[in-house]
């Protein structure tokens, strides 16, 4: 286990060295507060579309960074044939995925804390209310789908040849899911049978990340997710994620490591 | 050959020269289009209108707390619905009917809003109903002063398609309603009107504005009477008119010739509104009414 803390470790300083955090950040810190700072109709009370703006670039930044960071792992220790001594340690295969994997889940996890506080601490400047076990939730299931999604990307990045590519169909790929997701079923419906079938396997087959995305909840100061639906969408996440893992280490296992 | 220094740098101005001269007058064209449009429409174009529309619809989202269908729940509605097929009893379109943001033009039923928004049926598969624990399924309007949220949607949607006549209408009926903000509610309005200088709805929610919040009626006569004219001028050629504007603008200038002892003008409205009214034998008994406290003697 300190074998994948010692590679997780690695990760998480890499995100703290790079600039794309620092850059992320700072630009929704700065729309968010020049949004904040328009008036509409003289009333400071107005504080809904604030919230609307910021989470949208906390999910838009997050996911940025997460698939970022997590496409170039592997690629980028292939190109510099860092993997070499890395698995003559002697560091198994599945002990890299893992290291990958919790390192960039981890690091993105306190990126988002970093953003979340700022969300706080903004809207509860505005709205003088802090529902913090709302946003610990939004922020939890959040984090949750993003270890789906790096556990996805780690995957790709062991199938696609390049790293630009597995992060462009990724992306492409998850904001689809969170998009159309929700409504394949319903598109199912109204096709012509194989496609109905098809596309009702798919619906059945992708993991719904739509279901993170609790934005509206926070927005609209709606009430509390129960906290066992919110413990059984961990265990779904989990699922996919293990599942996704053992895929990239099956495809890691037999690859050959020369460019 | 080597070129000399001097000539190179009289080139160089020459060109300078030349293509401030080519490059002015465009310059100065596009930054008096930008004073007179607004920086937006100057990058955006026409392609402006679709992201108004789109703000004006987020001010519904909004004003439902969320609770609001997609495009796939839209198609999944059976096609015979009243409200989805051809037009509802206000004569909107469905497309209008389904974007609007209960501004007080709207007096269809609560229960035909209800029915609009049952959009979400018994959950089809698990997923479905497990999913449903994390996005709003509950249909609520904002209340109690949180109306305020649905405004910087709409003031959006103003900025950027300044021809939209229903924002200026719908914010205006909220600040002024429900808010208590009437003097901003005037001032968007003006802006509006400004903006669609021959604006019927604008001048008839100026008139209710006068009338219900500074209770000036010679003004709001004023305002109603223009909104009148300019619905005549406007509408009454059209195969399809505003009935319903119509029908607002004479029976609110009823109501107010009534109310300032001109019965005869309130007959006059009244007849109009009877004319294009769905219930024309509740407004003939008004004004039997009217007729009969006109002749009573003294």
């Amino acid at each position: 286990m300190n074998t994948v803390w010692a590679l997780t470790g690695v990760v998480i300083k890499e995100l703290y060295r790079r600039k794309d955090f620092y850059v992320l950040l700072v630009l929704t810190a700065m729309i968010t507060l020049a949004a904040g700072s328009a008036s509409f109709f003289n009333d400071a009370k107005i504080v809904g579309y604030l919230k609307d703006i910021c989470l949208l670039l906390i999910w838009v930044s997050a996911l940025v960074i997460a698939i970022g960071t997590a496409a170039r792992q592997i690629p980028a220790e292939r190109e510099q044939r860092t993997i070499f001594p890395l698995l003559a340690k002697p560091v198994t295969r599945w002990q890299v995925i893992v290291g990958k994997f919790l390192g960039c889940w981890l690091a993105c996890g306190l990126a988002l804390v970093v953003f979340y506080a700022f969300f706080v601490v903004v809207t509860g400047s505005r709205e003088h209310h802090w529902p913090v076990l709302n946003y610990f939730q939004a922020m939890w299931l959040q984090w949750i789908m993003l270890g789906v999604v790096i556990a996805l990307v780690l995957f790709g990045s062991i199938v696609f040849s390049a790293a630009s590519a597995n992060a462009t169909i990724c992306f492409v790929l998850v904001v689809g899911i969170l998009l159309i997701g929700r409504h394949l079923n319903k598109v199912a419906l109204q096709q012509p049978e194989p496609l109905s079938t098809f596309i009702y396997v798919i619906y059945f087959l992708i993991p719904h990340l739509e279901w993170y995305d609790v934005r509206d909840l926070i927005v609209y100061d709606h009430g509390l997710i129960p906290w066992l639906q919110c413990g059984l969408a961990t265990l779904y996440g989990a699922a996919y994620v293990l599942l996704f893992l053992f895929a990239a280490w099956l495809a890691f296992r037999r690859k050959r490591l020369s460019v | 050959m080597k070129a000399s220094p001097h000539l190179v740098l009289a080139l160089l101005i020459t060109v300078c020269f030349t293509v401030a001269t080519t490059t002015q007058p465009k310059a100065l064209n596009w930054s008096v289009r930008a004073q007179a449009d607004s920086v937006l429409k100057v990058l955006l174009g026409d392609g402006r209108r679709m992201f108004a529309n789109h703000f004006f619809t987020q001010a519904d989202v909004v004003f439902h707390s969320g609770y609001y269908p997609s495009i796939f729940d839209k198609r999944e509605k059976p096609t015979a619905s009243p409200i989805q097929g051809g037009h509802d009893e206000h004569g909107e379109s469905s497309e209008e009917s389904e974007q609007h943001v209960h501004g007080e033009n709207c007096n269809h039923g609560e229960d035909a809003h209800e029915k609009e928004m049952a959009f979400l049926n018994q959950p089809r598969d698990w997923i479905e109903r497990f999913g449903r624990n994390f996005f709003v399924t509950d249909h609520t309007h904002l209340a109690d002063g949180k109306e305020r949220e649905i405004l910087p949607w709409l003031r959006l949607s103003a900025e950027l398609d300044p021809q939209r006549v229903e924002t200026y209408t719908v914010a205006a009926f909220w600040l002024r309603t429900k808010l208590g903000k009437v003097a901003e509610a005037e001032q968007f309005l003006r802006e509006g009107l400004q903006a669609n200088p021959r604006s019927y709805e604008i001048l008839f929610a100026l008139g209710q504005l006068q009338y219900e919040s500074h209770r000036d009626s010679n003004r709001a006569r004023n305002l109603w009477e223009l909104a009148l004219r300019r619905w005549q001028d406007q509408e009454s050629g059209k195969e399809e008119p505003d009935i319903s504007g119509l029908r607002e603008i004479a029976l609110n200038l009823a109501r107010l010739e009534e109310e300032q002892g001109n019965l005869r003008r309130a007959i006059q409205h009244l007849e109009l509104a009877k004319r294009i009214s769905p219930h024309p034998e509740v407004l003939q008994k008004q004004i039997e009414e009217l007729t009969q406290k006109l002749t009573a003697p003294l």
